[in-house]
C-alpha cells in the first residue's frame, strides 16, 4: 500500500510542498435525505442531456432537442415573414408535442434506460440504499428528473412559438392562454411518458433491450390504436373512436388536450372525446402515473441490496 | 505546517454493534438463528462460510431488512426504528462489483458523498482526501472501467469512507485480489481503525487473513454464533508447528527419530498431514508457548539433523466450526491454507 509518509521537512524549507496531513475527520453538516434526493435529481437531469458524461452520450439528446425546436422556429419564421395573425399550425401549442410524438418517444426510449439501467446493470443500487436515501427517494428523484428532461424537450419549442407569436404581435391574451394550455399538455405528457419509460427500463439491466421495449410500447401502441380508430371510423362506429384512444399514451394525451384544453383533435374524423370522456382520460392518465410510481417503488424494494 | 490529527475515538469500553437473540427466517431458510453479539470498537472480523448469514446480518444492521425476532443496535441506535440515522453514520462496501465503468473515480465518489448528505464543496474535498488515503492518485481522473481489480476495490472502499463514518461494514474486501493486493487491502483495513479512528466490521471466509488484521473475530455458521473472541485467544489455542528435518547416516529416518526424541521431552506430535507435499517427512505438533520452539530446535540439533523448516500452521475455519479437540483437528490441515502462512 502506498502509504504516504510525511516528507522530511527541511528547516526553513519550501513552503509550496504538499505535506501528508494525515487523516482528517469530517465535522461539517450532513444534509440528509432531502438533500441527497435533490442531488440525485439534478445529477439525473443533467445526465438525461449527457451533461457530466462522455461526449458520445451528449449527441443523441442534444440532436433530438434540436429536432424538436427547429420546426417551431420555422413556423415562427414563416408567421413573422408573412405577418400572419395565427401560427401556421392550428392549435399549435397543444398539438405540437403530439405532432412530434415520434421524436419524444425516441428520446424516452434512449434516456429512460440511461437513467435507471446503469445503476441496475453495474449494481450501484446497494450503494444508494446503504445511505440515508430510501427507495421512495430514489424513485422520486429519477422520475422527476426524466419528467423534467421531457418537459424541457417539449416545453422549449412552445416557448419558441410563444416568443415568436408575441414578436409577430398576434394578440397577447389569446396566445398566452393557448401557451398555458400547451404547457399543461406537455406537463401531463412528460409525467406519463417518463413513468412508462422508467417502469419498462427498470425491468431490465440491459440498455439495448430497454430501448427496444420502450419504443415498442410507445410507438407500436400508438400505431395500433390509430389503426383501430381509423377502422372504427370507416365502419361508421365513430362512437368507439374515443374509447379506443384510451389504450395508447399518445392518444390519451391527445384526448385530454382536445377535450379539456381547447386543442384540436388528431383523431380520425377530427372528432375528439367529449368533455365527460375527457375527464375519464384525465383519470386514466393520473392513474397510470401513480401506477408507474408504485411499480417502480416495488421494483426497487426488490433489487435494493 | 504538518498537523497530524489522530482522532481518539474510544474512551472506555463502548459497544459498537449489539444484537440480542437476533433471528432472520425466510420461508425455507433460517439465515440467522438467535444470534447474540456484543462488538466493541476496533477491527472485528466476521467469519463464516458462504451462506453462513454474514450478508443477512449486515443488511439487518443497516436497517434495510427487518429481523424476524430479537433486537439489534448499531452505535447505540436501534436498527428497526433508526435505520436512516445509522446509515448516515455507517459506511458499506459490498462484496460484488458496484462501480459504473464510464465515470472517473473522483466523479463517482463525489456523487456518493453527496448521497450521504455532504454539501458539494465538502464532498469534493473529502473525495480527494479519501482517494489519496486508499492509495489512488493520478488514475482517479480516468474512467473506472480501465482499473485493475485492486484499484476498483480501493474505489469501493473510498465510497464507504468518504462521509467519515463511525463504522464501516466491509463485505469480503479481499475477494478476487492476488496475494500482494490482499496484503495491501488488509493493511489498509488495519489503518482504517488505527489512523482514521473508524471501527470496522469485515467479513471473510478465510479465518487466516482475519486473524492477522482483526482485534476480535466472530465466527458464525448456519446463522449461529460459533465463537467470539479476541484474536490473541485464537492464536494461542491454534498454533500448530510443522517441522521437517533431514535424514543422516546415524538416523536414516530423521522424522521418526525426532518424533521419538520429542516424545521423550513431552512434546506430542500428530500423524502427518495426509496429502501434504512431502507427507511422511513433516511432523505436526502443538506449540504450547515459546518454549516449544526451543525444545524443537534443541532436539533436532541434539540429534545432529538439519532443520529444513519450522513454520506456523493456522487452523481452518472448519476446525473452529467443529470446535472441540484442536489436536485431532490439525490432521485435516489443508496444504493451501498452510502455504499461505508459511514462514
Amino acid at each position: 500500500m502506498a502509504v504516504e509518509h510525511p516528507a522530511p521537512v527541511t528547516p526553513g524549507g519550501d513552503q509550496s510542498r504538499i505535506h501528508d496531513i494525515g487523516y482528517r475527520g469530517y465535522d461539517g453538516p450532513r444534509l440528509g435525505r432531502a438533500y441527497a434526493r435533490r442531488s440525485l435529481y439534478s445529477q439525473s437531469l443533467r445526465g438525461a442531456y449527457g451533461l457530466g458524461r462522455s461526449a458520445k452520450s451528449k449527441v443523441l439528446p442534444i440532436l433530438l432537442f434540436a429536432v424538436m425546436c427547429v420546426p417551431a422556429a420555422i413556423m415562427v419564421a414563416v408567421a413573422v415573414a408573412t405577418k400572419a395573425h395565427e401560427l401556421p399550425l392550428a392549435h399549435a401549442y397543444t398539438r405540437y408535442a403530439l405532432v412530434m410524438q415520434a421524436v419524444i418517444s425516441l428520446y424516452v426510449a434512449a434516456q429512460a434506460p440511461t437513467a435507471v439501467s446503469r445503476d441496475l446493470r453495474f449494481k450501484t443500487i446497494p450503494l444508494y440504499f446503504s445511505r440515508p436515501i430510501e427507495t421512495v427517494d430514489y424513485v422520486l428523484a429519477k422520475f422527476a428528473a426524466l419528467a423534467s428532461a421531457l418537459l424541457i424537450l417539449t416545453g422549449a419549442p412552445l416557448i419558441v412559438l410563444y416568443a415568436g407569436s408575441l414578436l409577430a404581435k398576434m394578440g397577447f391574451a389569446h396566445q398566452s392562454k393557448q401557451f398555458g394550455q400547451g404547457l399543461v399538455t406537455v406537463l401531463l405528457l412528460s409525467l406519463l411518458f417518463a413513468g412508462i419509460g422508467l417502469v419498462i427500463a427498470a425491468i431490465t439491466p440491459r440498455r439495448g433491450f430497454g430501448i427496444a421495449a420502450v419504443i415498442a410500447v410507445l410507438v407500436i401502441s400508438y400505431g395500433a390504436v390509430s389503426t383501430l380508430q381509423a377502422i372504427a371510423d370507416a365502419q361508421g362506429s365513430s362512437g368507439a373512436v374515443p374509447w379506443i384512444g384510451l389504450f395508447s399514451p399518445v392518444t390519451l394525451i391527445d384526448g385530454i388536450q382536445s377535450a379539456l384544453l381547447g386543442g384540436g383533435s388528431n383523431f380520425p374524423g377530427g372528432v375528439g372525446p367529449s368533455t365527460g370522456q375527457g375527464v375519464v382520460y384525465l383519470l386514466v392518465v393520473a392513474g397510470l402515473i401513480a401506477a408507474c410510481h408504485g411499480l417502480l417503488v416495488r421494483r426497487y424494494k426488490k433489487v435494493g441490496l | 505546517m504538518t498537523t497530524s490529527v489522530a482522532r481518539v475515538t474510544n474512551v472506555g469500553p463502548v459497544t459498537v454493534i449489539a444484537t440480542e437473540s437476533l433471528s432472520k427466517r425466510f420461508p425455507r431458510v433460517t439465515a440467522l438463528d438467535r444470534l447474540s453479539l456484543d462488538i466493541g470498537p476496533g477491527v472485528t472480523g466476521l467469519v463464516g462460510s458462504n451462506g453462513a448469514g454474514k450478508s443477512t446480518l449486515i443488511k439487518i444492521l443497516l436497517g434495510l431488512s427487518p429481523a424476524s425476532e430479537g433486537r439489534a443496535a448499531v452505535l447505540g441506535l436501534d436498527v428497526s426504528t433508526e435505520g436512516a440515522a445509522i446509515r448516515e453514520r455507517v459506511g458499506y462496501m459490498p462484496e460484488h462489483d458496484c462501480l459504473p465503468p464510464d465515470v472517473s473515480a473522483t466523479e463517482f465518489v463525489v456523487h456518493m458523498a453527496r448521497m450521504s448528505g455532504l454539501p458539494p464543496t465538502a464532498a469534493r474535498e473529502r473525495t480527494a482526501d479519501t482517494l489519496r488515503h486508499v492509495g489512488l492518485y493520478e488514475e482517479r481522473y480516468r474512467p473506472i472501467g480501465g482499473y485493475s481489480t485492486g484499484m476498483k476495490q480501493r474505489v469501493k472502499l473510498a465510497q464507504a469512507l468518504v462521509h467519515d463514518p463511525k463504522l464501516v461494514f466491509l463485505d469480503e474486501p479481499t475477494n478476487g485480489l492476488d496475494p500482494v493486493g490482499r496484503d495491501e487491502m488488509l493493511g489498509l483495513i488495519r489503518r482504517i481503525h488505527s489512523d482514521f479512528g473508524i471501527s470496522v466490521l469485515v467479513t471473510s471466509h478465510l479465518l487466516g487473513e482475519l486473524e492477522r488484521t482483526c482485534d476480535h473475530v466472530v465466527v458464525v455458521d448456519g446463522g449461529k454464533l460459533l465463537r467470539s473472541s479476541s484474536t490473541t485467544d485464537f492464536t494461542q489455542t491454534t498454533t500448530t508447528l510443522a517441522i521437517e528435518v533431514t535424514d543422516s547416516d546415524t538416523h536414516p529416518d530423521g522424522t521418526a527419530a525426532v518424533r521419538a526424541a520429542l516424545a521423550g521431552h513431552g512434546v506430542e506430535t500428530h500423524a502427518e498431514g495426509a496429502g501434504l507435499p512431502g507427507a511422511g517427512h513433516i511432523l505436526l505438533l502443538t506449540a504450547t508457548g515459546e518454549e516449544t520452539y526451543d525444545v524443537v530446535r534443541d532436539t533436532v540439533a541434539g540429534l545432529g539433523l538439519g532443520l529444513v523448516r519450522m513454520e506456523q500452521r493456522r487452523h481452518r475455519i472448519s476446525e473452529v466450526f467443529t470446535g472441540g479437540d484442536e489436536q485431532t483437528r490439525s490432521n485435516d490441515e489443508q496444504p493451501k491454507e498452510a502455504a499461505g502462512h508459511g514462514g
